[in-house]
């Protein structure tokens, strides 16, 4: 079912228009598309958001709680950017600290204990760069979510639904599904420190973001993700609904999936998901990541 | 000047010294002169005293950077480093060009350095005990993480894995490889998954931080460590110093990011000094090891110094 669906969604967007890749970034930045939190209520019901690291103190970039998903316990937890300007800085423009980071493994090692699936919504321009983010561990708590994320015995699903900003975005960005919005982009490098390395001018972001292959049809194909959720013409903030019964139906149909199989089943075929996205050539073998989910 | 810089190169050329690992990445930091400047203390020092130290500068401490093989041939006990992997090469995958094609990129980072991509991995001993040892190398690409250094830190600790010996990795890097993009990102989630596996297996994993680590690989693998080692005043963090500068538009305070401020902020276990790690290495190899075996510390002896 999903695979039809979400091929056919790439056939789709192959046949129409080209958006420009420019453009998608701008979508994925826009400050009237919808937010994590924006997600969860409208995805979920009883949403207890929950707060604090229990080590420092509480990051708002980055919310996570606890919900009902269709009659069902659900872990959240979402990079948090904000609707307005003040709601924005308050927010770190959705750049957490490291004790961002931790708030969401606890909440992840919370779900874990009561057999409770977690959602994760992925938008941020990456990790907070700052001194206060360093000397409280930035890589640490993003090193240490990212490899218990691997460990961690519910499933998983990952939705990426504005920007994927590099090692800040994978840190609550593993998971035995990865998905992205239609104009979502996830990249390793944003376009403008892309360009300023390469070119040592951010004008050139525009085309430092094509050389990126960062849009979700361009990571579907590089075999990284496993779906895209259509949005509206013109953006998710244009009409969130077809998107949001999308996703509805598609955390449905892979919670009940994945929630069928062995745990320790779970956690090998995570790593091994994960294990194939390489590319490299050894003697004369080429190994390339295979296309996410093919097979059933 | 003159005197300063003159060559030694007649005697190298003679062979004197040819068993001495190749100085393929020497970047003009060490002339081959017979004196040389300290590049922290601007003192100028006698050259063989520097080597004799393992490159460190007798007057002020300072760590020069040395190559893979220069830190191959100081860890590892000598002849004992049987390099694997070395056959794995980058495919380019996004077909990545700016003013020069990716490829090009490599192929002369290939020629700089005489390294395939940017780190070597082997098994070794150490001070008579097996480790799979891992060696960054900054003149490549910036010691960058794309695909082939991703494969190959998760091929060390499979090594290491199977074998059950330590792992060690020394790391000197700029982070994620941005000309594979998306697969240098994943990179990071690989190779924390491989260093999940060998917790889970109780597997020591020894990571030795060294100037500079930042970025994808400080944030994945290198800070999972059991144990974190790094060398003195070595720079180490998630955003360069600069981009830190231009976020906040304030100067760094003194000592920002080195690794005496990583220990006192509690990331690092210690700071050892390049003459002291590999006896570090071998007094950690011989405690972690696993119950029923001995623990017999043999002092680092005169091998690995000429």
């Amino acid at each position: 079912m999903t695979e039809n669906r979400t091929k056919k969604n790439t056939r789709k967007t192959g046949e129409e228009p080209e958006v420009p890749v420019w453009d998608r970034v701008l979508l994925a930045r826009a400050q009237e598309r919808p937010t994590a939190l924006d997600y969860i209520q409208r995805l979920c019901t009883q949403f207890i958001e929950v707060h604090g690291d229990r080590s420092y103190r509480d990051d708002p970039s980055i919310v996570g709680g606890f919900a009902v998903f269709e009659g069902k316990s659900v872990a959240v937890v979402g990079h948090q950017k904000g609707k307005n300007f003040k709601d924005r800085m308050t927010r770190n423009f959705g750049m957490p600290h490291p004790e961002g980071y931790r708030k969401a493994l606890r909440v992840m090692r919370l779900a874990e204990r009561f057999s409770m699936p977690i959602l994760t919504f992925v938008d941020t321009p990456g990790a907070y760069p700052g001194i206060e983010a360093e000397e409280r561990g930035q890589v640490e708590a993003v090193a240490r979510n990212i490899m218990e994320m691997f460990e961690i015995r519910v499933p998983i699903l990952v939705f990426v639904v504005g920007e994927g900003g590099s090692g800040g975005a994978l840190a609550i960005g593993v998971g035995d599904r990865v998905y992205m919005l239609e104009n979502a982009v996830y990249s390793v490098i944003s376009p403008e420190a892309c360009a300023a390395i390469l070119w040592d001018n951010a004008g050139r972001a525009s085309e430092a973001a094509e050389r990126l292959r960062m849009t979700a049809s361009d990571l579907r194909n590089l075999g990284i993700i496993d779906g895209i959720l259509p949005e509206a013409p013109g953006g998710i903030q244009k009409d969130a609904s077809p998107t949001l019964s999308a996703m509805k139906a598609l955390i449905t149909e892979q919670l009940e999936r994945l929630s069928a199989l062995p745990t320790d089943e779970l956690l090998s075929l995570r790593q091994k998901k994960f294990e194939n996205m390489v590319a490299y050539r050894e003697n004369s073998m080429v190994h390339f990541p295979v296309a996410q989910n093919a097979s059933p | 000047m003159g005197w300063l810089t003159r060559s030694r190169s007649r005697q190298v050329e003679a062979g004197a010294e040819d068993k001495r690992p190749m100085d393929s990445e020497k970047k003009i930091r060490i002339p081959e002169g017979l004196w040389i400047k300290c590049s922290l203390c601007r003192q100028i020092v006698y050259r063989k005293e520097v080597e004799k130290a393992g490159k460190v500068c007798p007057k002020c401490n300072y760590h020069f950077p040395i190559t893979v093989e220069e830190r191959i041939f100081q860890l590892s006990d000598p002849g004992s480093f049987s390099e694997f992997g070395q056959n794995i090469e980058s495919v380019d995958p996004l077909e990545f060009s700016d003013s020069v094609k990716y490829t090009e990129r490599l192929k002369s980072a290939q020629k700089k350095t005489g390294l395939s991509d940017a780190i070597r991995i082997g098994e070794c001993s150490i001070v008579g005990k097996p480790a799979v040892l891992g060696v960054f190398s900054f003149g490549f690409m910036g010691g960058s993480m794309g695909s082939v250094v991703g494969e190959k830190v998760v091929r060390a600790a499979e090594r290491s894995l199977e074998k059950r010996v330590p792992l060690i990795l020394v790391t000197s890097s700029g982070g994620a490889r941005m000309q594979e993009g998306i697969f240098s990102l994943m990179q990071m989630a690989r190779t924390s998954a491989a260093i999940s596996r060998l917790h889970r297996a109780s597997v020591p994993f020894f990571s030795v931080l060294t100037d500079p680590t930042f970025g994808g690989v400080t944030a994945s693998f290198a800070m999972l460590g059991d144990i974190i080692l790094a060398e003195p005043r070595s720079l180490i963090g998630f955003a360069g110093p600069r981009v830190i500068e231009q976020t906040i538009k304030q100067q760094l305070p003194e000592g920002f990011q080195r690794a005496e401020f990583l220990l006192s902020h509690g990331f690092l276990d210690m700071v050892v000094e390049r003459g002291r790690l590999k006896e570090t290495l071998s007094q950690l190899m011989c405690i972690f090891a696993p119950s029923g075996h001995q623990c017999r510390l043999v002092p680092v002896g005169e091998e690995g110094r000429e």
